[in-house]
């Protein structure tokens, strides 16, 4: 490798202006003199000290190129330059020098602009098992940097996935507990677990009311819930003289045998919020027929006959209004963040959660809602569909979305005019007035292709690849599972995946340097250009050289990966030719 | 839209038409043109409502210098809120500047905005905080005396109301229950004595039965009605027994009691008024003399509920002289309800005619019929006179007064039914007294009298004759249309057998079987996991329903069935009922699902509707029959085969089949929709009871379908399903239309009429 001597200032510190000086970089070491023979701002330093190099991205205000020596409190050797040109080659020089010196790079990678989180890292280890960073980067097809960046987006994709999605509560009803005898004692047991407690917190209010009073002030928690299995089990075997009885005696046990009172107002609260087409209780109102109280006919009289126990306090909760409560519990869906261990604690949570949501839902517009109600009545296919209103697009990284739509955008106008733009020697207004009217002039002579794909075309195409699908599929066996690959020897096998990987990203990084914008570009299409051919030209002995039982199958493997590389190549040339007619 | 019918032309909201719709529209028309009464079966799921709402606007538009009011009957009230949400979506889509006032009219206890009023529990409390309130004396006083609270929202419409009608005058409009107590809220008026005051002045009201076919209702709300009126009842099909439950009254041990302790407060007040004030007793006494009817030019506050008995019937006469002292009135009273209390004693079960019942009243309590009959003003007069404002106290005397007034009035269509025990429970003794009407056509027959057009609709109607001759009334129009489906969008099915192949059945020896129960689980367990959205179930009663989910949840089939869908259930309260229908629909539209079990003739089967994905599944376990064995029935199953020739077998299948179609017509609301229907019982592959029927439901049930078990139900409805989530040109293509554009209305008119 050879020396690099470029212009550059070094800056003690970022805000400092820096003291001009020349920058020369070996293999080992680099090393800096101010142009002021005064200056005592000399540095010669050995890579082998520095962790890692961090550098302002291309466009931005400053040029910098940071060279780190301690890479967790950022401590780094900080040169500016006078061009972009310049420093990216200092950079990919030191990116290729640290790749070098670091022998096993898996220990610190060096990192762009962040510190790399553990998650990242796990990644990149993974990636580098892959053998294709040894291969480029340090082969000096791609710089670290590049190679990383495009890695990148992977690396969000996991961790969107990785975000807990909110699940709602499970439809079953773990409240109804139900008892176990073991047959030969009288004994009874109710098993009680974090789940079941939550759940018959959230159905029975009364309960949760008196947990948080109770305990473990008056009764420890123990003691609460055997008192609670108690009332169930009188409540279970229907044996209302003894609940009556139990009830007397122990006000607390009374507690969770009586109506519940909170329920009670919570559906005064929520029944002004149904929907009037549903309202039945609003029939009460009107009801003339059924002048007064006990009057019972018709169905009522059909039903269970109350007589009796009407004094009885006792709540007479039936299995409906389990139920239904359960499901309204259900569908409210408010899951606690906190771990379902200590109980104590889920109470709390649970009361500090009902005190928030009772907070919001009364600032819910009434009219609204009556609107809703209303579109229910109308009669849908006889109008125009109405618009549905649309959630909002909610874009997570939004520069990042529009900076590759941009670039998306850029790619398919067409590429030299902006390439030019954007090279920094802009195109005057006549210019590009010539070039629209030329444009416009073509379409005009020519019209718009209609259809845009030929159908003939389109047809051919469909029609191989129907064939190869069939084709593969007669070779390969019936067996979808059964691969191609399984058929191979295991060394060819894992040298075509290798060559597909490296072909992989080295088109990745080919496409995306399109349209070259700056002679750096430029010469990195050139080199990821022969790294391909390279390929290209292993990809053929491969061919070559294989068993002729396998040839086929290898053949129609390879021919894939070739295809990609002609359209690439095919792409290169183009473009080629159309910079050298502009030159001329 | 906008098309010409005749010499009408007719607004209608929505851009297409199902041609039925159009169909529909002309015979109404035709019934207006010919001021006659209409009997129209129409499919549900075909927009009757609208259709109605929209000729009827239209018609009274084209006609503008004849007054005339729509009169709108629903069964609840949600109904009429539903209703009401269709009228407002017609209102956007009238003509700008038509004249249109409509509102819903309901109870005190819906429109009250007053808090410390509508804070009341029950309808009954509302009215009586109300009075207290707003009561003429109590105003009076409170003019007077500053510590005596009354309702300022009354007030300030009192006051605002001197400056004429106009004044309170609500802009034109269609006004919701919510909108009235917005409106209230807002001006500070009353909302329902601002909505009693404007049902004179609105195009169209739309209130309850009730309001116009109680009498008791009907004699202060809808008495200024003039004949040019178009009544519409929307789901009539229960009309009759609504019709008969208006002029029946259950009397118990409870009531007879109360009205005991009633008597003796009335008779403390009556002493207080002798040593004080004994002038307010005289000058009673001297307007009966006069032959004052009690209901001359009350303050509206003070009225409350009329006589129970028809209007013709009652005062052409004075009150009979010797009722005329309020003293001489509670003594009878007070006899009356001592024989009733002897009468109600029995060990037997006594069946009687009112004519029996008043001779035996006569000979045993010395009251004649006549004073029988004006009990109930009477009873009414002294409670003004004696200034008692909490009524819902004195509701039990009101209804002793009410039977008394019923039996002093008719002499047939009426029986007395005494017994000493409920039947399935003979070992609790619970004695009632049960007046009941069996004739439905005496409480709606000043209503075909009074109004020139009643219009009588719903979806199962079948058979049509019938009607007329239940309500005994002539129409000029009665017609049961079919539906025009764009593809067979609904699918009902016979189960006959479960999944091991025996037969199923809700029959009364069968029901109790485990093998039956554990059947109807299996399906219902089957259904839920073939069925997305909603599923509706039917039961034939609280009790069964109450049986069969206690043992399924036993066998532990609940808690499969809730792997899959959440459960809800109704009960006999209704606020409890409302809340699980809600949340019903929160689990529908988020996408969980949900069972839901009802009760066929229950309050959810007579009036909410399970469209779209609300509903994708219906299914009736067992025949809704009538408890056969009650003897008001069999009273009532006499008349009609004495009166119309009616066999007791054929009315009983006929109600229990109109009552399982209108629990299974609840799946399908537009065309667009789709459900499925399952008739779980063997009985119903007899031909005799699945010929009662509707048409429409009939035309869809296929031979194949008439005898499945479990599984093949299942494959079907899977298939069914699949069917129906593909996309379908809406218009039912160019052969047979099903949805009209205007266009083709213009183009087409009279061969759609053909055609249909």
């Amino acid at each position: 490798m050879s020396i690099v001597r470029k212009p550059a200032k070094y800056k003690p510190a970022i805000k400092e202006p820096g003291i001009p000086g020349v920058l020369l970089m070996t293999e080992d070491k680099f090393a800096f003199t101010p142009n002021d023979p005064n200056s005592n701002a000399n540095l010669d330093v050995e890579f082998r000290s520095i962790k890692g190099h961090k550098f302002s991205k291309d466009g931005s205000k400053q040029i910098l190129l940071n060279l780190t020596y301690d890479s967790q409190k950022g401590g780094g050797y900080i040169f500016e330059f006078d061009n972009f040109a310049n420093r990216n080659f200092c950079r990919d020089y030191v990116g290729t020098v640290l790749g070098k010196l670091q022998c096993a790079p898996s220990a610190v990678p060096p990192s762009g602009h962040t510190s790399l989180s553990t998650a990242e890292m796990e990644h990149r280890m993974k990636l580098l098992s892959e053998k294709l960073h040894m291969q480029f980067v340090i082969g000096g097809v791609l710089t670290e940097s590049e190679f990383w960046a495009t890695r990148k987006n992977l690396l969000e994709n996991n961790s969107i996935k990785a975000t807990k999605q909110k699940t709602g509560l499970k439809n079953a009803i773990l409240a109804d507990f139900r008892p176990l005898t073991d047959g030969r004692t009288n004994k009874v047991t109710f098993s009680l677990n974090p789940e079941i407690i939550h759940q018959i917190f959230a159905e029975k209010p009364a309960v949760h009311r008196a947990y948080l009073m109770h305990v473990p002030s008056k009764m420890t928690e123990k003691d609460f819930w055997r008192k609670y299995c108690r009332a169930e089990y009188l409540y279970r075997t229907k044996n209302s003289i003894a609940a009556t009885a139990e009830a007397a005696e122990d006000e607390e046990l009374a507690i969770f045998l009586k109506h519940d009172d909170i329920l009670a107002d919570e559906i005064r609260r929520k029944i002004r919020r149904v929907d009037p087409t549903l309202d039945m209780a609003a029939d009460q109102g009107d009801d003339f027929v059924h002048l007064s109280i006990s009057d019972d006919q018709g169905i009522v009289r059909d039903g269970i006959n109350d007589t009796g126990d009407i004094e009885n306090e006792l709540s007479k909760r039936s299995l409906a209004q389990d139920l239904n409560r359960h499901g309204a519990v259900v569908l409210e869906g408010r899951t606690l963040d906190v771990e379902l261990g200590d109980t104590r604690t889920v109470a709390e949570a649970l009361a500090q959660s009902k005190k928030e949501s009772s907070f919001n839902s009364d600032a819910t517009a009434q009219f609204e809602r009556l609107d809703r109600f209303s579109h229910n009545a109308e009669i849908d296919d006889l109008q125009e569909p109405r618009k549905i209103p649309f959630a909002p697009l909610c874009i997570k990284d939004p520069q990042d979305y529009f900076d590759f739509q941009q670039a998306n955008g850029v790619r398919a106008s067409s590429d030299f005019s902006f390439g030019m733009k954007s090279d920094g020697s802009k195109m005057s207004i006549d210019e590009a007035y010539k070039i629209i009217i030329a444009e416009l002039d073509e379409v005009i002579k020519n019209g718009i292709s209609d259809p845009i794909m030929r159908p003939e075309a389109a047809l051919k195409t469909f029609n191989w690849l129907n064939q190869q699908v069939s084709s593969s599929k007669y070779h390969m066996g019936k067996n979808p599972q059964d691969s191609v690959l399984d058929s191979l020897p295991r060394d060819t096998k894992a040298e075509l995946l290798h060559h597909y990987r490296s072909v992989e990203e080295l088109l990745k990084h080919f496409w995306a340097s399109y349209p070259i914008t700056t002679s750096y570009l430029h010469a990195k299409v050139v080199k990821l250009k022969e790294a391909m051919s390279d390929i290209y030209l292993k990809l053929e002995m491969i061919k070559k050289s294989v068993k002729s039982e396998y040839r086929h199958s290898v053949s129609q493997l390879v021919q894939q990966m070739h295809q990609m590389l002609d359209a690439a190549f095919q792409h290169y040339d183009s473009k080629q030719q159309e910079s050298c007619s502009e030159e001329d | 839209m906008k098309f010409d019918i005749d010499d009408v032309t007719v607004y209608f909201p929505y851009s297409r038409i199902y041609p039925e719709q159009y169909q529909y529209m002309v015979d109404v028309k035709r019934a207006l043109d010919a001021r006659g009464h209409c009997v129209l079966e129409m499919p549900t799921g075909t927009g009757k409502t609208i259709a109605l709402l929209s000729l009827i606007i239209s018609y009274f538009l084209s006609k503008p210098q004849s007054h005339t009011k729509l009169l709108y009957c629903t069964r609840t009230v949600h109904e009429m809120e539903k209703t009401l949400a269709e009228l407002r979506h017609l209102y956007t889509h009238l003509p700008p500047s038509s004249p249109l006032l409509a509102l819903g009219l309901s109870s005190r206890k819906n429109l009250c905005v007053n808090p410390d009023v509508v804070s009341s529990s029950s309808r009954d409390s509302v009215d009586s905080s109300c009075r207290r309130l707003t009561a003429s004396w109590v105003r009076a006083t409170a003019s007077e005396n500053e510590g005596i609270k009354t309702c300022d929202f009354f007030e300030n419409f009192d006051k605002a109301i001197e400056g004429g009608p106009e004044t309170v005058m609500l802009p034109s409009g269609v006004y919701r229950l919510e909108d009235l107590r917005t409106y209230g809220k807002e001006k500070s008026f009353c909302p329902y004595f601002m909505a009693r005051m404007m049902i004179k002045y609105a195009n169209v009201v739309i209130y309850s039965y009730q309001y116009l076919l109680d009498p008791k209702v009907s004699g202060i709300i809808s008495k200024e009605m003039q004949k040019e009126c178009v009544v519409v009842f929307d789901e009539a099909h229960n009309i009759d027994n609504v019709c008969i439950e208006a002029l029946s009254v259950n009397v118990r041990k409870q009531t007879l009691e109360g009205a005991g302790r009633n008597i003796g407060k009335m008779t403390e007040v009556i002493n207080r008024f002798k040593a004080t004030d004994a002038g307010r007793l005289r000058t009673e006494y001297n307007r009966l003399i006069e032959g004052l009817a009690q209901r001359g030019d009350l303050p509206i506050t003070d009225n409350w509920l009329a006589n129970p008995a028809l209007p013709d019937h009652i005062l052409r006469e004075a009150v009979p002289g010797n009722i005329r002292k309020a003293e001489h009135f509670v003594a009878v009273l007070r006899r009356f309800v001592q024989y009733l209390k002897n009468r109600l004693q029995t060990e037997n079960v006594e069946t009687e005619g009112p004519v029996n019942f008043v001779a035996s009243v006569y000979s045993q309590a010395g009251i004649d019929q006549k004073m029988l009959k004006f009990c109930y003003d009477r009873l009414h007069s002294l409670m003004l006179t004696l200034e008692i404002t909490d009524t819902d106290e004195f509701l039990h005397i009101q209804k002793v007064c009410d039977f008394a007034t019923l039996v002093g009035t008719y002499t047939s269509g009426f029986s007395i039914i005494i017994e000493p025990y409920d039947q399935r429970m003979p070992h609790i003794p619970d004695p009632v007294m049960q007046l009941t009407c069996l004739d439905a056509s005496l409480a709606i027959k000043p209503v075909f009298d009074r109004f020139q057009s009643v219009i009588i609709t719903s979806g199962t109607l079948s058979p049509i004759d019938l009607y007329p001759r239940l309500l005994n009334f002539n129409p000029v129009i009665s017609r049961s249309f079919k539906m025009s489906l764009t593809r067979d969008c609904i699918c009902p099915m016979v189960l006959t057998r479960g999944s091991d192949q025996l037969p199923i059945s809700t029959k009364f020896d069968m029901r109790g079987d485990p093998g039956v129960v554990r059947n109807y689980g299996r399906l219902l367990l089957e259904m839920v996991t073939a069925v997305p959205d909603g599923i509706v179930c039917f039961f034939v009663s609280y009790s069964y329903m109450d049986g069969i989910v206690n043992n399924w949840n036993e066998m532990g089939i609940l808690q499969e069935v809730m792997q899959h869908k959440l459960v809800f259930i109704e009960t006999q309260d209704v606020v409890e009922t409302t809340l699980a229908l809600d949340n019903y629909r929160r689990a529908c539209d988020c996408g969980r699902g949900a069972v839901f079990f009802s009760v066929a003739r229950g309050k959810v089967a007579e009036g909410i509707d399970f469209d779209r994905h609300y509903g994708r599944l219906v299914i009736m376990f067992g025949i809704p029959f009538q408890y056969t064995l009650s003897r008001i029935l069999t009273a009532r199953l006499k008349y009609l085969r004495d009166t119309f020739q009616i066999k007791e077998g054929d009315f009983l299948t006929f109600d229990a089949l109109r009552q399982a179609a209108q629990c299974v017509g609840r799946v399908i609301r537009s065309k667009a929709d789709y459900g499925l229907m399952i008739f779980a019982d063997k009985r119903y592959s007899r031909h005799d009871k699945r010929s009662k029927l509707p048409k429409w439901i009939l035309s869809h049930l296929h031979d194949a379908h008439l005898n499945l078990s479990t599984d093949m139900a299942l494959h079907i409805t899977r298939e069914f399903l699949r069917k129906m989530a593909q996309p379908y040109d809406k218009t039912g293509g160019s052969s047979r239309k099903t949805l009209l554009t205007q266009e083709d209305l213009e183009n087409t008119a009279e061969s759609i009429l053909e055609m249909l």
